[in-house]
């Protein structure tokens, strides 16, 4: 790239995945925009929040991934003593609970859980000699990993983030080497347990369940959210209403429209072009991180950049698959793009992650 | 088991391991393609190819058509001087399923339009009953002050609904009260009545709850407009995208003369009773007034639940429209009926039969009101002898003269645009029979003749005989003004008819029990019956001026006017007026009056007014006032002047 006039720290960031990353967050402010009905209140705090977030990103990229793994237990540590925490103070409190009030920031533990769980798990991996990987040794140590914290999460209870903790854990045991006739038997077992987990779920989730595979029959209730959703996206159509005039989200059809169901509201106003647009660049992203998995020398930063970047697809497909109707609705926003710091804050970890492990990625090529 | 589980093979080296990454690795990346594929191809059948359906749905949740109530058709009199008129104003109405808190928003509104604590009661209590379906008033006639308040903090109160309508107007207040009716919110009755029509659900719309109003509902309704609107899902309008005007209801022309309408009203003063005054060659009703009465305005405007309560306690019945649904012992303005029967029986109106003050049947006596002497048919209808009725109406028969009776009118049903008529009973040996499984007796003839006993009538059917005396005609009551033919002639002779009339212009203008009610007019006679009718038969003193009220006899009197050439006729009752002559005569002689000489009456008619104090309205607002601001559990307050 003709980048050559800049200096050699800058002329070394992943530029592709940058200007990918700032298109969408700048793309999420003219959303934001419109969807308060062209006023600054979300989009003046996201935008503040995302140069934070970015800064965040940009320190992370210094870190030497040695470095990164070594701190990953006891980061796993911190972090579920603080998810403890908060289920205790829920517990007290008489209600779910998410968040620790920190004074400036509210913050969710199971937010950072997930790049930690597949971390902590990629360093365990990493440690594991490569033999062990078909016998008990490789199972259950991170069954634990995950299990306990998915657990506490999913009695918060949110399904989405439990379900997204358990994810990246099991990308992480897939990438690892753990048999595939186990992930056969898991997906077996599960079909066999499913209407049996279904029993303990709580009645909004089991009715969001029901309700997502019939939408139509509750347009007024549960399903209104989808079908809203559907309603905003499907009558953008492929250039949109155009900016700002979006009836929907502004007549207030749409729920949540700056936050989970951003997308839809997206959508409305600019189309077709302006999604195929977005999913593209989210699909830059995701692909510059398996790149840097696979270019990656040591097996700790290879299943680490993978995880992560997975942790990443997650947020993207799980929500646009919720908006679009396909999957049922759980709490999952759209990173870098709904309002909130929360999963903004947790991708941004990712990529600064990501953006460490592809300065060693570099480093190491250049010694050969 | 170990091998089952984790496979054989040979044992896995680090190579081997990031081989199987690799593999792994690309089989992740294809996934995640294969997803942003699905992804990009789900938002294409979406946006593309279901583009049409959504964009319908979009559009159905954005716009809603809002129906326009239309303005109800003007009720006015003969002359077309208004007597149901529509208004501009200001409501303010609460959609329940847009209201987020409920508390704050009341105290707000409670704020802002200064609302009483009973008003506040009843919205509560109405929001609690919510019915989801229909939006619960809140005030009206709202000032300007008001409108603006409201306005500008119109964004902050979600569920509050402003709207500029029009609403229903009586500018004579009570007197049109029992005959108008008056309008109000559709209840979920005559929603459902109407198969939901949501025309009813609309904020300020109005339907006739009584009277003409419920009658002539369709007729007065019009068709609503529609407005397409863009809303956003809490309601609010956003802005205006088409509108189909409304369209008014026809006005409804009545027979009705409102001045007269008016002057009745308020001639019948502080009595309890009624007027009926009908043009007796076409039937046409004039003047239908039923008195004490309820101002419809404030009924329109939703009645306060304390009004309510004072209405219903009060014993001069004001909800009840006592021209029609109200029965009386026509006592003796029944006589020209049987005197019409003698006539046509061939009984010979020049024949006497001596008054000794009573009639004797086996045991029993038969009093008379005084020792009469020799009378003939027309001495004693004008001197009103019951003895000369007794002898002559047992020769003839219950069955002739209860069959006259009818054909006059009595006891009938009338066509008429109302919400119900009371029919009363002209009782025969057939009907007793029926309903008592009893024989008929001389002694129930004698009380027959008199308008004793059996008998029942409607203030309305007194008016309509007098009506058919005067004019020979078979006229048939009217409220809707229309290009009728003339009633057809009644198949009797001229001069059973001019007997009997004769007879009643005596009762007024010569020796009768009317006398002192002739009309101040020059050249213009009045011909009447009087009529007492008995409440309750004790002792020697039975319901005269000493008894209490609600024991004394009732006042009836029956007249026509001219007597040459009569053009009107009519019946006044006046509840516990004592008798006839005294309380009823006077008040048709100020009535007819005003029909001829409008200023004479007025005349007449202030002195009484200052003397009860004030005007009707005035009457009516005092009495409210005391009510509301009355000690707990008193009584509702008497009348100020009492009649005796």
């Amino acid at each position: 790239m003709a980048l050559g006039f800049l200096p050699k720290p800058l002329r070394e960031l992943p530029w592709l995945m940058l200007i990918c990353v700032i298109a969408i967050a700048g793309f999420s402010l003219l959303v934001l925009y419109s969807a308060a009905g062209g006023d600054m209140r979300y989009a003046k705090p996201q935008g503040i929040r995302f140069l934070i977030f970015f800064a965040l990103a940009l320190a992370l990229a210094r870190l030497r991934p040695e470095t990164l793994k070594q701190a990953t237990f006891p980061a796993y540590v911190v972090v579920l003593l603080l998810l403890i925490i908060v289920e205790a103070l829920g517990f007290v409190g008489g209600g779910a609970q998410r968040w620790v009030d920190l004074g400036p920031i509210n913050l969710q533990p199971s937010e950072l859980m997930k790049p930690v769980v597949v971390l902590a798990c990629a360093h365990f991996y990493s440690l594991l000699p490569a033999r062990e990987i078909r016998g008990w040794s490789a199972l259950w140590p991170p069954a634990v990993l995950i299990g306990i914290p998915a657990a506490l999460v999913l009695i918060q209870p949110d399904l989405g983030t439990a379900s997204m903790i358990a994810f990246g854990g099991l990308t992480i045991m897939f990438l690892a080497g753990v048999p595939l006739r186990l992930f056969a038997g898991g997906i077996a077992f599960l079909a066999v347990a499913l209407p049996v987990a279904f029993s303990f779920l709580h009645d909004y989730q089991r009715q969001r369940v029901f309700i997502f595979l019939d939408p139509e029959s509750d347009p007024l209730g549960t399903g209104y959210h989808i079908t809203q959703s559907k309603i905003a996206i499907g009558s953008g159509g492929l250039g949109g209403v155009g900016f700002l005039n979006g009836t929907q989200s502004h007549g207030g059809y749409l729920p949540e429209p700056h936050t989970d169901f951003v997308f839809a509201t997206m959508a409305e106003e600019w189309g077709l072009i302006g999604g195929i647009l977005l999913i593209l660049a989210f699909a830059l992203i995701l692909r510059w991180g398996m790149r840097v998995a696979t270019d990656a020398r040591d097996r700790f930063s290879r299943l680490a950049a993978a995880g992560l970047t997975t942790t990443i697809f997650f947020y993207v497909a799980i929500n646009l698959l919720m908006v679009m109707g396909l999957a049922p609705v759980v709490g999952i926003p759209l990173p870098l793009f709904s309002y909130g710091g929360s999963a903004m804050m947790t991708v941004m970890i990712c990529l600064g992650l990501l953006m460490a492990i592809e300065r060693q990625n570099r480093r190491d090529s250049r010694r050969g | 088991m170990r091998k089952l589980l984790f496979g054989g093979g040979p044992p896995v080296t680090e190579s081997g391991q990031a081989q199987s990454f690799s593999r792994r690795a690309f089989v992740l990346g294809a996934l995640q393609s294969g997803v942003a594929v699905l992804l990009a191809g789900r938002m294409g059948y979406i946006a593309i190819a279901q583009n049409e359906r959504y964009r319908g749905l979009a559009e159905s949740n954005r716009v809603q058509t809002r129906l326009i109530p239309p303005r109800r058709g003007w009720i006015v009199d003969r002359h077309g001087r208004p007597l149901a008129i529509n208004r501009y104003d200001v409501r303010v109405d609460l959609i329940p399923d847009f209201i987020e808190d409920k508390d704050r928003l009341i105290a707000e509104l409670t704020r802002l339009l200064g609302l009483r604590p009973e008003e506040v009661q009843r919205i509560r209590s109405e929001l609690e009953r919510d019915q989801g379906f229909q939006p619960v008033p809140v005030a009206e006639h709202l000032s300007e002050q008001q409108y603006y308040a409201l306005k500008v903090h119109e964004p902050d109160l979600p569920g509050v609904s402003v709207l500029e309508g029009y609403a229903r107007s009586y500018p004579t207040g009570a007197a049109v009260g029992h005959l108008i009716g008056y309008v109000g919110t559709p209840n979920r009755r005559e929603y459902e009545a109407e198969n939901r029509n949501p025309l009813l659900i609309t904020p300020g719309i109005k339907v006739g709850k009584e009277g003409l109003e419920k009658v002539m509902e369709q007729r007065l309704r019009g068709r609503p407009g529609a407005a397409r609107v863009e809303v956003t899902a809490r309601g609010r309008l956003v802005r205006q995208l088409t509108t189909l005007p409304q369209v008014s209801g026809a006005p409804l022309r009545t027979t009705i003369d409102a001045g007269l309408q008016d002057f009745a009203a308020r001639r019948l003063g502080e009595e309890s009773g009624s007027c009926v005054v009908l043009d007796c060659n076409n039937g046409d009703i004039l003047a239908l007034a039923s008195m004490p009465a309820y101002d419809p305005n404030s009924f329109s405007d939703g009645i306060s639940h304390s009004e309510w309560a004072m209405m219903r306690e009060d014993e001069r019945h004001p909800l009840i429209n006592k021209a029609l649904n109200a029965l009386y012992p026509p006592g003796s303005t029944f006589k020209p009926a049987v005197a019409m029967a003698l006539m046509e029986a061939g009984v010979d109106p020049d024949e006497t039969v001596g008054c000794s003050g009573g009639y004797t049947l086996g045991s029993r006596r038969f009093g008379c009101l005084g020792v009469h002497g020799p009378m003939n048919l027309h001495r004693a209808i004008a001197k009103s002898c019951n003895t000369y009725f007794y002898t002559m109406a047992r020769r003839i028969g219950i069955e002739r003269f209860s069959a006259m009776a009818r054909r006059l009118g009595l006891g009938q049903r009338y066509d008429m645009p109302v919400v119900s008529q009371s029919y009363g009973t002209i009782p025969d040996p057939a009907w007793k029979q029926r309903r008592y499984r009893q024989d008929w007796t001389q002694a129930d003839t004698l009380n027959a003749a008199i308008g004793q006993g059996y008998v029942i009538l409607n203030p309305l059917q007194l008016a309509v005989m007098a009506a058919r005396v005067a004019s020979g005609r078979d006229v048939q009551p009217r409220l809707v003004l229309e290009r009728n033919p003339p009633a057809r002639p009644l198949p009797f002779a001229a001069a059973s008819f001019e007997a009997v009339r004769a007879g009643m212009a005596e009762v007024v203008n010569g020796n009768g029990t009317a006398g002192a009610s002739r009309l101040p007019l020059d050249g213009i006679q009045m011909a009447g019956k009087t009529g007492t009718a008995q409440v309750r038969n004790i002792g020697a003193d039975r319901g005269r001026a000493g008894a209490a009220w609600r024991y004394r006899d009732h006042g009836l009197f029956v007249f026509f006017a001219p007597v040459v050439q009569p053009r009107y006729a009519g019946a006044v009752v006046i509840e516990h007026g004592l008798g006839g002559a005294r309380a009823a005569a006077p008040v048709a002689c100020d009535v007819i009056t005003y029909l001829f000489d409008r200023a004479k009456a007025m005349e007449r008619l202030a002195p009484l007014e200052a003397q009860w104090g004030g005007t009707l309205a005035e009457r009516m607002a005092r009495r409210t006032a005391a009510w509301v601001n009355r000690p707990q559990g008193a009584p509702p307050p008497a009348n100020p002047v009492d009649p005796a």
